[in-house]
C-alpha cells in the first residue's frame, strides 16, 4: 500500500523549518561562519523525516537518519530517493496511512534494501535522471546480517548508491535480539546474561566497514550521533562521488542498551572516546582520515551506564571480560592511530 | 509397426534471404521477444534451465542490439527480483527470469512485487524442486508460488512463449501487476523449432511506452511499502484479489487484440482441441499438450470421443471458463507435472473445484515429474482406461512400482535403536 | 515424420549437430524440431540429442524412442548403451569409425536393416583434416545427408553458414562435403576414402 505523502504530511519538502531550540549545539551554531554551520542549522534544510513519527524517546536512529538524509538532500539539491530495509526506522516512520518522509521513499523487504536501491539507480541512469541520487538505509540487522549478500553485491558492482547503516547493535525492532553487530558480553534477549560467559560471546561478530573497504568502493566512513557535524560532513563527502558508498553510523538505542533516554549522545560519545567505535574515512579501500581522541576514556565508563553490560559489574566485577573489552578498544586506538598528537604520533607513547 | 513417412523430396533451400519464420532455440526466441518489448532494466542470476535466455539478453545489450537497457548481473535470485522491484518503482520497464530453486530463493520478493503492484515481467523456465536435486522439467516451481499474487501464464510452444511475453508486458502495465510467463525448462527453452518474431515497429504499436501507475519521484514524493495494520490490511488484500479478477477479464480481450494485430491465436484463458462431442476431456498446461493432441488424434481415429483443454491462464484461476469448457464432458482428466505430497495434483484440485456444481468426475494423472518423459503411448493407454471407466482417481504415470515398494518395505522394517 | 537420434560424448558437438540438422530441414521448407537430452553432462560424458523432421507442424516434444535414423558420433558407446533401441525397420545407422560395421560388432543391426542402411565413415579423421579439430558432428551430417537423402548438402551448407562465422563455416562445409562424397563413393560400391573429392555446392 502506498501512501500519497502529500495528503498526510504536515510539512512539505523544502518548507522553512521552525526552530524551537535555539543556540544549542543540536541545532547548530549559527554564530559560526556560514560555511561551517550544520545542515540542520539552516532554515532551508529539507526536513526529510519530519516530526510525528513513532520513534522512542531518545532514539539515536531517528536523529541519525534526519541528519544524514537532510545532508544528502542538500548535497543533491533535494533530489533523493530513499530505499529502506524493514526495521525500526521503517516501522516508526510509516504507520499507514501516515508517513514521516517528505522525500520519495520505498520499503520493500528486510534483506534487500541494497538491491532495490541498485534497481532504482539503474532505472534513473536509464531514464536520464542520474541527477536524482539514491540512498539506501537499514539497521545493523538488515545490513550486517540478512541484507549482507545484497549489500556485498551492490558494493562489488559499484552501483551508484549511498548505503547508510544505522547501527544500534541488535534487533531492537523485534525486542532486542543479538545481531552480528552486537558487541561481546552485551546482554540481549537471545544472549542472556546467564551462565559462565554471560551475554554475547567473545570472538563473534563482523566489522562491516572494513568488509566494505575490502570491496574497494570509493568511500567508506564510520560516524556517530555523538558528532552530528562530522556525520553531516561525511554524508556530504559521500555525495560528492559516484559509485557504491557506505557510512556506518552508531545510533544508541535506549531500550536495547538500557540507557536513560537523555544519555543517547553521551553514550555514543563514550563509545568513540573509549576507542570502541572509531571514527574514520576510507577511499578505495584505504583509510584516509580518522578522528583522534583527546583522552582515551576507560571502556568501563562507557559500559557502566548501560544495563546490557550490568552483569560485568554486578554482583561481582568481571575483570577478565572488562579487560578483554578494553583490549578491543586499545587495538582500535592502535589500528587507527586515534591517540596521535599534533605531529601524528601516538600521544601515549610520547607521554611515556 | 511404424514405417518412415516419406517426406517431400528435398528441393534445396527455399529462401536464402531471411525468411519470416526462423529456426532458433526457444531461449533465443524468448530473449528476442523480451528485447522487442524494450525493457529498460534486466537483472539476472543464472540457474539451469533459464540460463540461455539471460545469456542471449546480456549479449543483445552488450552488442547494442538491445538499446537503452541496463543489464545487471546480480548475486542471487533474491537480488534479481529486488533490483527489478527498485527499477520498476523508479519508473523503468523491468524484466528478470528464473527457474526452480531460484524462484524459491526469491519467494519473499515475489510476494513483495505483487503486493506493491509493480508490473514486472518474469520468465519462469519450469523445473523441478529438490530435494532430491533435479534440474529437469516439471511444474513444481510455479505451483510452489502459485498463490503469490502474480498472473501465471503457461506456454505450449515457443511461438506461444514469444506471444505470451508480448501480451504479458501489456497486461502487467495496464493493470499494474506482475506477470510470470511459464515455459517448460529444456523442453521449450532448449528446443530449436520454427518461430516467427514480429517487427519492432509492430511491437511498438502493440506495447505503448511504460507509464508507471506510481513512481518514486522527488518532484512528487510518495511513500511506498508502508506498514499496514489490521484496520486496513483486509481492504488491501481484497483489492489485490479484485485486480486478479480484472486480469481474468482483460486476458481474453488482449488475446483477441493480439490475434487481430499479429494474426495468431495465442494466449487467452484456455483453448479447446476437438472437444466437440467429446465424452472425455483432458486438461493440461504447457508443452505436454502437443503430445496430448497427437494422442487425441490417434484415439479419435479409433472412434474414441476425446478432446483437450489447453489451459494458458493458471493464476488467476478461471473457474467459470474451465467449467464451461468441460460442461459437456462426462469425465475430465487432468494431466499435470506436479504433485503436492499429501494432497495430490494441485491443478486437479482447482479443476475439481471448478466442477463442484456438476457431476463430472475429475481424474488426476501425475506425470513427467523431474523430467520423466511422457510417452504418447502411456497417455493413450491412460485415456483408453478412462474410456473403459477403469481409471483410478489418481494415477502416477509410468511409476516404477517395484522401486517404490522396495523403499516402502525398507521404511517399514526400520526400528529405533534400543 | 523422420526422427533422428544422435549419440556422442560431451564436447563432440552432438547438440549442435541436432540443431544444424533441424535448421537444414527448415531451410528445405520442412518443419523441424531439435533438442538435447537435457543432461548436466560434462565433457566426455555420453550425451544424446534429437531431431524431428516433418511435412506438418510437430507437436510432441518427448524424447525420440523410435527413431528413423541413429547417428553415433563415438563408436565407444556402441556396446555401452542400447543405441538402436526402437529403430524403425527401414531405419538408418551411421557410425563414426574408420572400421567396417561388421568389425564394430554391428552384425545384429546389419541383419535387421535393409542393405546400405548401416554405414561407417571416418568423421573424426575428416574433421581433423578439414577443420583442424577432431569434432566429427558436421562430417557426420554430410554423410547422413548422402546416406538418407533427407537433406541436401546445399541446405546443410546454408545452415552451417548461418550457425558459424565465415572462416569456420567454410572449413566445416568442406568436412561435410568430404563425408558426403565418401558415402556416395561407398554407395557406388567404391571404397570409402577419408580424403573424398570435393563436391560443388
Amino acid at each position: 500500500m502506498n501512501v500519497e505523502a502529500k495528503e498526510t504530511m504536515n510539512v512539505e519538502a523544502g518548507q522553512k523549518i521552525k526552530f524551537y531550540q535555539t543556540g544549542t549545539l543540536t541545532v547548530g551554531n549559527r554564530l559560526l561562519d556560514e560555511d561551517l554551520r550544520t545542515v540542520q542549522a539552516s532554515e532551508e534544510r529539507s526536513n526529510a523525516i519530519t516530526s510525528g513519527h513513532r520513534a522512542c524517546q531518545g532514539c539515536g536512529e531517528a536523529l541519525g537518519a534526519r541528519y544524514a538524509l537532510d545532508a544528502a538532500m542538500r548535497a543533491a539539491n533535494g533530489k533523493i530517493i530513499a530505499v529502506n530495509a524493514t526495521g525500526c526506522l521503517e516501522v516508526f516512520s510509516t504507520p499507514y496511512p501516515e508517513t514521516s518522509w517528505t522525500l520519495p521513499w520505498l520499503h520493500s523487504l528486510f534483506g534487500n534494501a541494497a538491491s532495490v536501491a541498485s534497481g532504482v539507480a539503474a532505472a534513473l541512469r536509464r531514464l536520464g535522471k542520474a541527477d536524482i541520487r539514491v540512498v539506501a538505509q537499514g539497521g545493523d540487522g538488515g545490513t550486517t546480517d540478512i541484507g549482507f549478500a545484497c549489500l556485498s553485491g551492490m558494493f562489488e558492482r559499484n552501483d551508484d548508491v549511498l548505503y547508510l547503516c544505522y547501527d544500534n547493535q541488535g534487533y531492537m525492532n523485534t525486542g532486542v535480539q543479538r545481531s552480528s553487530a552486537t558487541p561481546p558480553t552485551a546482554r540481549t534477549a537471545t544472549t542472556p546474561a546467564v551462565g559462565t560467559a554471560p551475554g554475547n560471546i567473545f570472538g563473534t561478530g563482523k566489522d562491516v566497514p572494513r568488509i566494505a573497504m575490502a570491496h574497494g568502493i570509493p568511500y567508506v566512513a564510520t560516524a556517530s550521533v555523538a558528532d552530528l557535524h562530522d556525520l553531516e560532513r561525511k554524508v556530504t563527502n559521500a555525495m560528492q562521488v559516484r559509485g557504491a558508498r557506505y557510512i556506518h553510523i552508531l545510533v544508541p538505542c535506549p531500550l536495547g542498551w538500557g540507557t536513560v533516554t537523555n544519555a543517547t549522545i553521551r553514550v555514543a560519545r563514550l563509545a568513540t572516546e573509549s576507542g570502541l567505535f572509531p571514527l574514520f574515512e576510507a577511499e578505495h579501500g584505504e583509510i584516509v582520515a580518522s578522528s583522534p581522541i583527546r583522552r582515551a576514556v576507560p571502556v568501563e565508563d562507557y559500559l557502566k551506564i548501560q544495563s546490557r553490560f550490568a552483569h560485568l559489574f554486578r554482583p561481582t566485577r568481571d575483570d577478565a571480560h572488562l579487560a578483554a573489552l578494553q583490549a578491543i578498544a586499545d587495538k582500535n586506538i592502535q589500528r587507527y592511530n586515534l591517540l596521535r598528537n599534533d605531529h601524528g604520533n601516538d600521544a601515549r607513547k610520547e607521554a611515556a | 509397426m511404424k514405417t518412415p513417412i516419406q517426406l517431400t523430396p528435398p528441393k534445396g533451400p527455399v529462401e536464402l534471404t531471411l525468411p519470416k519464420a526462423r529456426q532458433i532455440e526457444g531461449s533465443r526466441a524468448i530473449a528476442e521477444a523480451v528485447g522487442l518489448c524494450r525493457p529498460q532494466v534486466i537483472c539476472a542470476y543464472p540457474i539451469t534451465p533459464q540460463t540461455h535466455i539471460v545469456e542471449e539478453l546480456s549479449a543483445m545489450v552488450k552488442t547494442g542490439e538491445l538499446m537503452d537497457c541496463e543489464f545487471i548481473n546480480v548475486e542471487s535470485e533474491f537480488a534479481a527480483l529486488s533490483v527489478a522491484i527498485g527499477a520498476s518503482a523508479a519508473g523503468a520497464r523491468a524484466y528478470t527470469a528464473t527457474s526452480s530453486q531460484g524462484l524459491l530463493y526469491m519467494a519473499e520478493a515475489v510476494y513483495n512485487a505483487s503486493g506493491m503492484q509493480l508490473p514486472i515481467v518474469m520468465t519462469l523456465g519450469n523445473r523441478a524442486i529438490g530435494a532430491p536435486i533435479n534440474i529437469w522439467n516439471d511444474h513444481s516451481d510455479a505451483m510452489a508460488l502459485r498463490d503469490a499474487g502474480w498472473v501465471l501464464l503457461f506456454a505450449e510452444t515457443n511461438q506461444e512463449a514469444i506471444d505470451l511475453h508480448l501480451q504479458a508486458f501489456r497486461l502487467a502495465e495496464e493493470l499494474s501487476t506482475p506477470v510470470m510467463v511459464c515455459v517448460d525448462g529444456f523442453i521449450l527453452t532448449h528446443a530449436y523449432e520454427e518461430v516467427e518474431l514480429p517487427t519492432p515497429e509492430a511491437v511498438d504499436r502493440w506495447l505503448p511506452k511504460f507509464q508507471p501507475r506510481q513512481v518514486l519521484d522527488p518532484a512528487e514524493p510518495i511513500t511506498m511499502g508502508a506498514l499496514v495494520g489490521p484496520e486496513s490490511f483486509s481492504e488491501v488484500r481484497y483489492l489485490a484479489h479484485r485486480k486478479q479478477l480484472r486480469a481474468l477479464e482483460r486476458i481474453p480481450e488482449l488475446s483477441a487484440e493480439f490475434n487481430a494485430t499479429f494474426g495468431r491465436n495465442s494466449g487467452g484463458i484456455l483453448r479447446t482441441y476437438k472437444t466437440e462431442g467429446a465424452e472425455t476431456i483432458v486438461l493440461a498446461m504447457g508443452s505436454i499438450n502437443g503430445t496430448i493432441e497427437d494422442a487425441i488424434d490417434e484415439l479419435r481415429r479409433n472412434g474414441h470421443a476425446i478432446g483437450a483443454v489447453i489451459l494458458t491462464t493458471f493464476r488467476p484461476f478461471p473457474y467459470a471458463s474451465v467449467a464451461a469448457a468441460l460442461k459437456n464432458a462426462s469425465q475430465a482428466i487432468v494431466v499435470e507435472k506436479s504433485l503436492t505430497a499429501g494432497m495430490g495434483g494441485p491443478l486437479a484440485a482447482d479443476v475439481t473445484l471448478a466442477l463442484a456444481n456438476t457431476s463430472t468426475p475429475v481424474y488426476s494423472v501425475i506425470a513427467g515429474l523431474g523430467g520423466r518423459p511422457i510417452p504418447q503411448a502411456s497417455l493413450e493407454s491412460i485415456f483408453e482406461r478412462a474410456r473403459d471407466r477403469e481409471l483410478p482417481e489418481t494415477t502416477f504415470l509410468d511409476l516404477h512400482w517395484d522401486a517404490v515398494n522396495q523403499a516402502i518395505t525398507k521404511e517399514l522394517s526400520w526400528t529405533p535403536h534400543t | 515424420m523422420f526422427q533422428v537420434r544422435i549419440h556422442g560424448r560431451g564436447g563432440q558437438g552432438v547438440v549442435t549437430a541436432a540443431e544444424l540438422l533441424s535448421m537444414t530441414a527448415f531451410t528445405e521448407g520442412l518443419h523441424a524440431q531439435a533438442f538435447p537430452s537435457f543432461g548436466s553432462e560434462r565433457m566426455g560424458a555420453p550425451v544424446a540429442a534429437f531431431c524431428r523432421i516433418s511435412n506438418t507442424p510437430i507437436r510432441t516434444r518427448e524424447p525420440i524412442a523410435d527413431p528413423d535414423g541413429v547417428i553415433v558420433q563415438d563408436p565407444t558407446l556402441i556396446h555401452l548403451f542400447d543405441l538402436f533401441g526402437g529403430l524403425s525397420k527401414e531405419g538408418f545407422v551411421l557410425v563414426n569409425s574408420s572400421r567396417t560395421p561388421e568389425s564394430l560388432g554391428l552384425s545384429a543391426i546389419l541383419e535387421k536393416l535393409p542393405t546400405g542402411h548401416v554405414r561407417t565413415i571416418p568423421a573424426t579423421e575428416i574433421a581433423r583434416e578439414k577443420i583442424g579439430r577432431p569434432i566429427p558432428n558436421i562430417a557426420m551430417l554430410g554423410g547422413f545427408a548422402a546416406m538418407t537423402g533427407i537433406i541436401t548438402l546445399k541446405a546443410l551448407a546454408w545452415a552451417i553458414h548461418t550457425k558459424f562465422p565465415k572462416a569456420l563455416a567454410e572449413k566445416n562445409i568442406e568436412a561435410a562435403q568430404a563425408a558426403f562424397a565418401a558415402v556416395q563413393h561407398a554407395i557406388a560400391g567404391e571404397p570409402i576414402a577419408a580424403r573424398g573429392e570435393e563436391l560443388m555446392v
